[in-house]
């Protein structure tokens, strides 16, 4: 079966994600409610202002839905404020947003959009050689907890792209190039949750 | 967890890994900021407190000011770039991206903005124009540029000078949002017109819109602006908003209308719900709820050639 993934569309570079994954033959459409929430396999948290997005999901009434999900399995990709939006430690914000991945990000890391750059990025488990990564007033990966993978990492260290189960979170911004491979590598960890709840609804089935 | 690094971020960019160069201020990195700021609310603030009350409230940028459009029209007099001070300040006290305006054709005043780091620089009809024959060479500048225009052929000179982003001009400081639909009618209205223009009839579109061949191709082919669009100039409640969204914004600039009306924290706070929700009237009626007065306004339609801010640029 076809996948459908949900993008969140509080505020950001959600229309760039929809289309990259229409360009892989994957059903992708906007998350703003409750249902739309609900009827997605897998949810991408796009570019955009992390504060924004994470005020709009109180105001609407979506963050404890959206943790929730997550703690029964639900895949989610944050990519860059949808990263921030991911880690249990944000400095200089009492409450991080949703608190998933077991990782702190910096936000702002690398300065302000003068700061901003992009380049060639080799990633763990993409092959094909590196990616090019555009990262936009982007933050950075500065600790991980014991179940994370790195996946990228920069010269000084610093994680830039990396995954905790079925949370993938990456600092910079896949939707802004034509290169499908972290689409295809979020598409496959959202195959594989599906699998992976077939499976157990087989074995409870069973025991039944 | 463990920390992955102990490099303070001003120990300056990391050498690639990839085996590629780190690129710095390209286009896709101009442009790309603004495809981050989309179906978001960029607001006007004059005090650091203003800009806290944006932020608190979900702006997902602030343009910095020392006064709204409403005001320099009341105050008169020539209008500059703001004091550098006030701009740092309020840089200090956001972690939202802050733009800065030029006057139009300014490129020192933008140089300055460039040198304090702001994040984004509107070359703005709002303030006194410094050039009357020319805008801002902005290709040179690092940091990018949003521009105004009141239709496609506008809109494709100020991406040809190097706009990274933008906005339609409307008619600033009045509340009224005739101008800004106007503008924003205007520009799709070309958009749709190039679509239906056969290859050959190409070349005279260009002419008559005052624009490159290249940049109406491209328009054509991708039915849209190469480059992000939002809406200026007399967006006032969540309705005004939200209608612009309608006819085509990826987001809105809101300048005098939050804090010219009666509770900016919530009519704040309800423009950028109404922009999440633009085409739910059910949300619209829930935001609009006790917001209290909107900025009183003025009609643009009343205003004497000599104050119609819009009209300035070509």
């Amino acid at each position: 079966m076809t996948p459908r993934i949900g993008v969140l569309a509080m505020q950001g570079a959600f229309r760039e994600h929809i289309q990259r994954l229409c360009a892989i033959g994957i059903e992708a459409s906007e998350v703003r409610t409750l249902d739309e929430l609900r009827s997605c396999d897998g949810l991408i948290i796009p570019g955009g202002e992390s504060t924004t997005i994470a005020r709009l999901l109180l105001a609407f009434e979506l963050m404890e839905p959206l943790r929730r999900r997550i703690a029964e399995g639900l895949p989610v990709w944050g990519t860059c404020a949808g990263a921030i939006l991911l880690a249990r430690d944000v400095p200089g914000l009492d409450r991080p947003p949703l608190g998933a991945m077991d990782i702190r990000v910096d936000r702002n890391a690398f300065g302000r959009q003068l700061d901003s750059f992009e380049f060639d990025l080799n990633v763990r488990g993409i092959a094909g050689g590196p990616l090019h990564a555009v990262f936009i007033r982007a933050p950075a990966i500065t600790a991980t907890g014991p179940g994370v993978e790195v996946l990228a990492m920069l010269a000084d260290g610093r994680v830039v792209a990396c995954r905790q189960g079925a949370l993938l979170a990456t600092a910079f911004h896949p939707e802004l190039t034509a290169d499908p491979r972290l689409h295809e590598l979020f598409v496959t960890i959202v195959r594989e949750a599906i699998a992976r709840r077939a499976a157990e609804g087989a074995a409870a089935g069973a025991t039944a | 967890m463990t920390s992955t690094s102990t490099t303070p971020a001003s120990a300056g960019l990391p050498s690639a890994n990839g085996g590629g160069k780190v690129a710095t201020a390209t286009w896709t990195v101009k442009a790309g900021l603004a495809q981050m700021l989309k179906g978001g609310v960029i607001m006007d603030v004059v005090t650091v407190e203003h800009a806290r009350i944006a932020e608190e409230a979900g702006a997902c940028a602030v343009m910095a000011l020392e006064r709204v459009p409403a005001d320099i029209r009341a105050a008169g007099g020539v209008a500059r770039m703001s004091r550098v001070e006030l701009i740092e300040q309020i840089m200090e006290a956001v972690t939202v991206p802050v733009m800065a305006k030029a006057r139009i054709g300014h490129f020192v005043e933008a140089q300055i903005l460039e040198a304090i780091g702001v994040d984004y620089i509107d070359e703005s009809e709002v303030l006194t124009p410094a050039d009357d024959q020319h805008h801002i060479d902005k290709h040179p500048f690092k940091v990018p540029f949003v521009c105004g225009c009141r239709d496609l052929g506008e809109a494709l000179r100020r991406i040809a000078e190097g706009a990274a982003m933008i906005r339609t001009k409307g008619e600033a400081g009045t509340g009224d949002v005739v101008e800004a639909v106007r503008h924003m009618r205007a520009l799709w209205g070309g958009i749709r017109r190039l679509q239906l223009t056969p290859e050959e009839e190409l070349p005279a579109a260009a002419k008559d819109l005052g624009a490159s061949l290249a940049l109406v191709r491209e328009v054509k082919q991708l039915g849209r602006l190469p480059v992000v669009n939002f809406s200026a100039g007399g967006v006032a409640t969540p309705a005004d908003a939200a209608l612009m969204m309608q006819l085509g914004a990826d987001g809105v600039f809101v300048g005098s209308g939050i804090f010219k009306s009666d509770q900016p924290e919530r009519m704040a706070s309800a423009i950028v719900r109404a922009v999440t929700h633009y085409r739910d009237p059910q949300v619209l009626a829930a935001v609009s709820r006790g917001i209290g007065d909107p900025m009183r306004g003025r009609s643009a339609a009343g205003l004497p050639a000599e104050e119609q801010l819009a009209a300035r640029g070509n």
